[in-house]
């Protein structure tokens, strides 16, 4: 039977020659990942009567959601989170260094072959890397703690075919938001759905990894980006470490192909409150905007930031608007120091808070209250997700939106400003 | 397995996890008061209604999307609700309900008919749903073997301790 690259990578974590959609296996896990967020990950293992966790080499906390520690619950969180790694011996990635999802590149440990399991929903981003990777609740990542194994459905593979050639202002987060508004928040319901074509092959790994990580909102278990060049070469900049690239078939039958020539894609926006209502933001811009955020894994790489400083450049925010910065990791804010972004920034009237998951999570770092509307380069825009104010609005867009938005304080399509150089 | 009860019905679709219980909440460590917020980013009446109109919930597609906040099930549960019946459900939420032995039935048909407060019976193991006031029968999705198995156990938690105990084999 032929097989995808993501089924083989399943057999071999299951021990098995061959795996099929549908079947459930029982797979190991290379690295497993908890986030602040969830504490109950350790009751639940004592619930099921775990004592030493079996790999803690594997095993990486990541205190990125609420980091630094807002008020004392957060805080008690982190001091158990701490005294269970020095206590199992695990890792402990503490609060100066970022979101984990974006320290897993710079780390070497996203790498083709790999099976990652993280209590966060983002996690398909790592397929872009041509690992599998998996969102899994805290009760799940328990028992992997226990055994360094989980069940899983193997999944029928959607493939996405981007055509074409993006334009001048037009970012990977445009493409994906484009992609939801054609497909929807469900088609890939269980599903690995993997980006092809040339549109992808074009990217860097960071743009490729926003296709990766919005796939999360497509419904996706996993995602898969065919390891290449540009995969590999970055995979061994920054490990030694070996990896095996597995190749899907040339026979392999996807469950369904879908197929977009985004040569004349124009900026997008995901409005009010779902994740799929993409428009093109010419044809909503002037709304007004009261903060901007430019952060998150999805939208807080380097990439991100040099976008957004580029335009930023030599510019200032109006007295109506906060622009709130939130770089992923400490590596991509001494790179924007070293570059001269975080000067820009500042100067332009940034708010730049540590690194981390900061106001995507809706935790800390940029809450918008009541009747306030934001412009996010990060990835969902549901009711009350920054923060919890329903009537709050959340805006999703590129960092180039964002950061022309940020200067005219209402809604702005790159490259409409007539404020570009 | 069969279950009966009132239905309180919420039919919209993609009913994020953030507002099943929203972020800020998630560092409150006992469950019972986090439980308090159930469902206050979709509907703040709903958790009152789980205690005086019935005990499971019928809801629309994509239930569940989002964050993998597994107290997305866990307030759910500690609100008394017995059973979900939704049209369809993301996967890490659907994941967690059966780790964590919430039975869930997906079914196109009922939530668009079924009013508040109208009893029905759940015949899990078939997949259907009975409306006890008209015997009006409709066809939901069996859940596989595996998650049967999951759901007999009490989820995961006794699962694992099991295996723990060596009283199943490793996995």
């Amino acid at each position: 039977m032929a097989m995808h690259a993501v089924h083989k990578i399943m057999a071999a974590a299951a021990g098995k020659e061959q795996v099929r959609p549908g079947e459930i296996i029982t797979a190991k896990i290379d690295l497993v990942g908890i986030n602040d967020v969830y504490q109950i990950v350790m009751q639940s293992f004592q619930e099921m009567l775990g004592e030493k966790v079996w790999d803690p080499g594997k095993v990486y906390i990541f205190l990125d959601h609420n980091a630094p520690a807002s008020d004392l619950k957060v805080a008690q969180a982190h001091k158990i989170f701490r005294e269970f790694a020095q206590e199992q011996g695990c890792h402990l990635v503490d609060i100066n260094e970022g979101i984990g999802h974006n320290l897993l590149p710079e780390w070497g440990l996203a790498r083709p072959g790999s099976m990652i399991a993280i209590t966060d929903s983002h996690t398909p981003i790592h397929g872009a890397y041509g690992a599998f990777a998996a969102g899994l609740g805290a009760t799940d990542i328990a028992a992997v703690l226990i055994d360094g194994s989980t069940w899983l459905k193997v999944p029928e593979v959607v493939n996405i075919r981007l055509n074409g050639k993006l334009q001048k202002n037009v970012m990977a987060k445009d493409a994906a938001l484009y992609v939801l508004g054609q497909l929807g928040t469900e088609f890939g319901t269980y599903k690995v759905i993997e980006f092809s074509g040339p549109v992808v092959e074009d990217m860097s790994m960071e743009e490729r990894t926003v296709l990766t990580v919005m796939a999360t909102e497509m419904g996706a278990k996993t995602t898969y980006i065919k390891p290449d060049k540009t995969t590999i070469d970055d995979v061994k900049n920054h490990t030694n470490a070996p990896f095996v690239v597995h190749e899907t078939d040339p026979d392999f039958v996807y469950e369904t192909e879908y197929e977009f020539d985004l040569t004349n894609l124009k900026p997008q926006v995901a409005i009010p409150h779902s994740v799929d209502n993409a428009r093109n933001v010419e044809d909503v811009a002037g709304i007004p905007i009261n903060q901007v955020f430019i952060g998150s894994c999805t939208g807080g790489k380097l990439t991100d930031i040099a976008a957004a400083a580029e335009f930023l450049d030599g510019k200032k925010i109006p007295p109506s608007m906060r622009l709130v910065v939130t770089m992923a990791t400490k590596q991509i804010v001494k790179e924007s120091i070293e570059k001269g972004y975080y000067q820009i920034l500042l100067d332009a009237g940034a708010t730049i808070t540590s690194p981390g998951c900061g106001a995507c999570s809706g935790l800390l770092g940029g809450i918008i209250a009541g009747q306030e509307r934001c412009v996010s380069t990060a990835n969902r825009n549901f009711p009350g997700r920054m923060g919890g104010s329903l009537e709050a609005e959340v805006y999703l867009a590129s960092p180039l939106t964002a950061a022309q938005t940020a200067v005219s304080g209402k809604l702005t399509c790159p490259g409409q400003t007539g404020l570009e150089e | 397995m069969k279950i009966s009860g009132k239905v309180v019905v919420y039919n919209h679709d993609n009913i994020s996890t953030d507002q099943i219980i929203p972020g800020p909440y998630a560092y409150i460590k006992d469950m019972k008061e986090m439980a308090e917020h159930c469902l206050e980013g979709a509907d703040r009446t709903l958790r009152e209604r789980f205690r005086t109109v019935g005990n499971i919930l019928v809801a629309g597609s994509n239930f569940g999307c989002g964050s993998s906040r597994e107290y997305a099930v866990i307030v759910l549960k500690e609100s008394g609700v017995q059973a979900v019946v939704i049209k369809s459900a993301a996967r890490i939420w659907y994941r967690n309900s059966v780790n964590l032995g919430l039975p869930v039935i997906f079914c196109k048909t009922l939530p668009d008919t079924i009013r508040e407060g109208e009893e029905i019976e759940i015949d899990l193991a078939s997949g259907t749903i009975r409306e006890t006031a008209t015997g009006m029968i409709h066809k939901g999705e069996a859940p596989s073997e595996f998650v049967m198995n999951m759901y007999k156990e009490g989820g995961i938690k006794p699962l694992m301790r099991k295996r723990v105990l060596g009283e199943l084999p490793d996995r």
